[in-house]
């Protein structure tokens, strides 16, 4: 008999005062008990429109009727076959315009939180599976990834799998691209991207950190010298933008990506860390932007002390964050000042004192009003800037979170490999590149978008890529 | 891992270390940079490339000991090693000169001297007349005078208080030579920023064109966080990607000096952690 409760279990929560002082995770996952209740919510449609909804195809009802029994590990061997990142999924996809937005369940009520099942499963078998991963008997095929994120891990997890010998190439010195320089601890773990990176290096895949493929390497080299039978680019859109507003190189004005790069990857919020970050404690933060990366920065600012600003030039309904991260935002007391835009980031200068430490320091940022207008290209209304609303905010510290671009280093040491006009490089359905045997997906060709996007990108790859070479 | 293979004190607080990273050496040109890490909680620092040796497949670091990292950097010892290290980074200097290019003077201050010697070494192999100019505080902390010498055409050695070479500013012995008929097709200022910043001012009247190496705040060294942004020609450039040599005419050195400053007050404390942290990192390399 189904759990035929409306509402969906809820993710128990650290408490919003006590976690806004940390970087522990913020969802504490469902108990044993929990995910086998949640699991009876599901109703086994026959046309299951869950799977359509994820774009790597898991078998969404099969693993939930496993999980029901409470079989764990046979609920995390079917999600296992479709997904090389099930912790990393079950936290950061937006389940609810994905799987959870097809659930039936969803029409009147809750949908069944598969978002949180998955993750469930997932941390059960890292906590408790003892058996080692099978490695699968070598093809003698040899095929190198560039880039470590969601779609080289993907990629690499699917070819492994197969028999392909596969080396991962990662450019900073620790593999997990967004998932470790990006996305802050309180949201996924860094034990767990480690977890899901070595489960990938038990299947036989080898990760070279500290390799920048158009510097240490180039594309022709690993085809040519190397015997790479085919390349899968999966560098990201790391490459941040600006405003180019007054003020932007003041000290204290960080791009979002610089801002999560030290706090993630280099730790600067640890006593021991080597890597400075600005001491934020009592101060002020402004974060410009609203989307996911804007909500992260916030919330880390939030954790070292400061008063923090979201502000954004549309209305709140047009957040391009998930709502869950906004509410979480709020809980912590972030402050949105939205329908507002910085013209100028103001600078200290003490004209009777050169060498005050704080001179060329961020003390304040001048906004202006807007309203908004007609949809634009995008479909989003058009904001407008209000005739003389212009007013400032003192402030210590600006992040510009506004969104990122492909990096061109790829695109400018490798010959013959077309890019649109936003930087991606242009790829067919099965994510082949306008070079033969080259292979792209994620951001790279996307610009800035979602984890399981990426994932999608780099199992359609993997497929194709194993087509044309068992053939060979 | 990167191993040390040579350690050569060059000067009390300049040291040398040639590591094994034969992809590095295989690619590496003068003008370019690595990007190292120590240990766990170390910190990602840019240093130039110094020399290679494609045949040994090792690379050349030289390097102050300024603060907490280039500290223990200098603590390390032949045989050790370096857990993360990163490169070639950033553009090669040879293109930005173009073709038909016959004398060169080069420019080095102080431990910049030791990323101003590769470029001489590589354009005076290449045919083209070399001058250098050399400038140091004083006689104790000059280096690679030697190496100087047979890599350049004419050379010249300054010290700010005279006690050795000629008495002056790098800046004076520039105008001087220039002033007397040297005509020079480039200049190539590498130092601190304030002297490519008067380098700078010295050879604009003239039209002169200058190159300088910038040396700013860098992380991932890859263009991904823009961190390293400085503003040349009034547009914003990322140093890692698009430099770090830039026309030193274009150069706003004063929004340098001033971004190079921010971390400034927690660097000093680091000197104080020194201590702490060597010996986490002789426990981390017997184990």
């Amino acid at each position: 008999m189904p759990n035929m409760s409306l509402k969906k279990n809820p993710m128990p929560h650290q408490d919003p005062v006590v976690r806004a002082g940390n970087f522990q995770e913020v969802a504490l996952g469902y108990t044993k008990e929990q995910a086998i209740d949640e699991a009876q919510r599901c109703l086994h449609c026959k046309n299951m429109p869950c799977v359509s909804g994820c774009p790597v195809m898991i078998h969404i009802p099969e693993f939930i009727a496993k999980v029901a029994e409470g079989d764990f590990e046979a609920a995390y061997q079917i999600i296992a076959q479709d997904s090389a990142l099930p912790a990393v999924c079950g936290r950061v996809c937006p389940q609810e315009t994905q799987c959870e937005s097809k659930c039936v369940r969803g029409i009147k009520g809750e949908p069944v939180g598969i978002g949180r099942l998955e993750r469930f499963v997932a941390d059960w078998h890292n906590a408790n599976a003892t058996e080692k991963a099978v490695v699968p008997a070598p093809n003698g095929h040899k095929v190198a990834v560039i880039g470590s994120g969601p779609s080289g891990l993907t990629c690499a997890g699917d070819l492994a799998r197969k028999g392909y010998e596969v080396t991962v190439f990662e450019a900073l010195h620790l593999a997990g691209g967004v998932l470790v320089y990006g996305i802050p601890e309180f949201r996924l773990p860094k034990s767990i991207v480690q977890k899901e990176v070595d489960g990938l290096k038990e299947l036989g895949v080898k990760i070279e950190t500290n390799v920048v493929i158009g510097r240490s390497i180039t594309i022709d080299e690993l085809m040519e010298e190397m015997g790479f039978e085919a390349v899968f680019i999966g560098s990201g859109a790391g490459l941040p933008m600006f405003m180019h507003i007054p003020g932007e190189n003041l000290k204290g004005v960080y791009s979002a990506n610089e801002f999560l790069t030290r706090i993630n990857l280099m730790k600067a919020y640890r006593e021991g860390a080597d890597t400075p970050i600005m001491d934020l404690k009592g101060k002020k933060v402004a974060v410009v932007g609203g989307g996911n990366v804007a909500m992260d920065a916030a919330r880390c600012s939030k954790r070292l002390g400061a008063e923090v600003y979201v502000i954004y030039r549309r209305s709140e309904a047009e957040l391009p964050a998930r709502r869950e991260e906004v509410e979480h935002a709020k809980e912590e007391g972030i402050i949105f000042k939205t329908l507002t835009n910085p013209v100028e980031i103001l600078g200290y200068h003490n004209p009777d004192d050169r060498r005050d430490p704080k001179n060329g320091s961020v003390c304040g940022i001048k906004c202006v009003e807007m309203e908004l207008g007609e949809p634009d290209a995008s479909g989003r209304r058009r904001p407008i800037v209000k005739e003389g609303s212009e007013f400032e905010m003192e402030m210590d510290c600006v992040i510009m979170s506004l969104g990122t671009s492909p990096n061109p280093l790829i695109k400018s040491t490798t010959k013959g490999l077309e890019i649109n006009k936003k930087g991606g490089i242009i790829v067919n359905e099965d994510g082949l590149t306008s070079r033969e045997h080259v292979y792209a997906g994620g951001d790279a060709v996307t610009g800035a978008a979602t984890v399981i996007l990426a994932m999608g990108a780099g199992k359609t790859a993997a497929k194709a890529i194993d087509e044309q070479l068992k053939n060979k | 891992m990167v191993k040390i293979v040579r350690k050569q004190v060059l000067n009390p607080s300049v040291t040398l270390l040639e590591v094994e990273a034969p992809r590095i050496a295989k690619k590496a040109q003068a003008g370019q940079f690595i990007i190292l890490r120590l240990d766990e909680e170390g910190e990602r620092i840019p240093l130039t490339i110094g020399d290679y040796d494609r045949e040994k497949g090792t690379i050349t670091i030289m390097f102050q000991k300024v603060g907490l990292t280039t500290q223990l950097l200098g603590d390390l010892n032949e045989g050790d090693a370096i857990r993360d290290f990163v490169g070639p980074l950033g553009q090669p200097t040879r293109p930005e000169l173009g073709d038909d290019i016959k004398r060169v003077c080069v420019v080095g201050g102080g431990v910049g001297c030791a990323i101003a010697y590769p470029q001489a070494k590589s354009l005076h192999a290449e045919g083209i007349e070399v001058d250098v100019i050399a400038g140091f505080r004083s006689k104790d902390i000059v280096i690679l005078e030697e190496e100087f010498k047979a890599a350049s055409d004419h050379f010249y050695l300054t010290t700010d208080d005279g006690s050795y070479g000629e008495k002056g500013f790098v800046t004076d012995k520039l105008k001087a030579l220039i002033e007397a008929g040297n005509q020079y097709d480039a200049v190539i200022a590498i130092g601190p920023v304030p002297m490519m910043k008067f380098v700078s001012k010295t050879t604009e009247p003239y039209g002169i064109k200058t190159l300088v190496s910038l040396n700013p705040i860098m992380i991932d060294g890859t263009g991904m966080c823009g961190c390293c942004r400085v503003t040349v020609g009034g547009k914003m450039k990322f140093a890692c990607v698009d430099g770090p040599d830039f026309d030193g005419h274009q150069v706003d050195f004063d929004e340098l000096m001033n971004r190079n400053s921010v971390y400034r007050e927690r660097e000093a404390q680091e000197k104080e952690r020194h201590a702490c942290r060597m010996e986490k990192l002789a426990h981390d390399m017997i184990h």
